[in-house]
């Protein structure tokens, strides 16, 4: 099971609170599919994804960069059951969408430099540790299921 | 996945911008990689403070951004360019490589968190492609 300080625990939840589902939902997968454009093998039915415009504009990568995003927040209101909460998504991830789970590391980048653009130097040296914490947790759990 | 005339002109835009700053970039790369990313502070047990900030991590911090800066005026032929410093990694240093990686995403937390509204996604795949391509160069002489 994975160890949680009251810091880390207080990072965590504060830099969660700073952040806007609606408007860094859609940024983050925008960012994504800009900066390792291979990710956009999963979004063959999302129309025109062939330049840094029509990704920034489409409004199905918007909708779901906030689904996404919202999955989030199960882990943070779960933080010491991250894996059992996400196993039906690590299922469905691996079942359904057939995602590579290595993608899942690359959002999770991409959502640090998000969330570091954010808070400036509010996301100091120990929030960073603590947040990427976390991810790490998150997305080891989203690749559980996997066989 | 080398770097396109666009991804040039982004990265010297980008990097002439941020260039003054270059001390406080490093000290928050270096930081950041030594504190988030312990395992990295076996390179430097010689020094007195490890800790964000303290004045070895300021120092080195620079020269590290520095040599950064160095690479992007030799975009056009960066094994060429970085031959000595390879040299330096791979037989004096002897940083494992894959700590290329963990100091180029901090390099890209800091240059976020403190050039928000340059840093945008372009700049972002830019610059990572570039610093793929300088942590490649740099590895050359290894074996």
């Amino acid at each position: 099971m994975v160890e949680w300080t009251d810091a880390e625990r207080q990072a965590i939840k504060s830099v969660w609170g700073k952040i806007n589902v609606d408007v860094t939902g859609p940024q983050v997968l925008a960012r994504c599919l800009i900066v390792y454009p291979w990710t956009q093998r999963y979004f063959g039915s999302f129309g025109s994804l062939s330049d840094v415009a029509s990704i920034m504009g489409n409004k199905k990568v918007a909708a779901h960069g906030k689904v996404v995003l919202n999955g989030l927040r199960l882990a943070v209101q779960n933080m010491d059951d991250i894996k059992n909460t996400y196993a039906p998504l690590s299922v469905l991830h691996s079942e359904k969408l057939h995602v590579d789970p290595d993608n899942f590391r690359l959002l999770g980048d991409c959502l640090t430099i998000v969330v570091a653009s954010q808070l400036g130097r509010a996301f100091t040296p120990d929030i960073q540790a603590a947040w990427q914490k976390f991810l790490a947790v998150v997305v080891s759990a989203l690749g559980k299921q996997y066989h | 996945m080398s770097l396109s005339a666009k991804d040039k002109l982004a990265i010297k835009t980008f990097f002439e911008k941020v260039a003054p700053k270059a001390e406080e970039i490093g000290n928050e790369t270096l930081s950041r990689t030594l504190f988030v990313y312990p395992q990295t502070k076996t390179y430097f047990s010689h020094w007195a403070d490890l800790n964000p900030g303290s004045p070895q991590v300021k120092k080195h911090g620079t020269t590290v951004v520095k040599g950064v800066l160095s690479a992007v005026e030799m975009m056009d032929d960066l094994k060429g360019g970085l031959l000595t410093l390879s040299e330096l990694h791979a037989f004096m240093l002897r940083i494992d490589p894959a700590n290329f990686k963990i100091i180029n995403q901090n390099l890209l937390v800091s240059l976020a968190l403190m050039f928000p509204d340059d840093f945008t996604p372009e700049v972002h795949v830019s610059v990572d492609k570039f610093l793929a391509q300088v942590s490649l160069a740099l590895s050359e002489k290894y074996r």
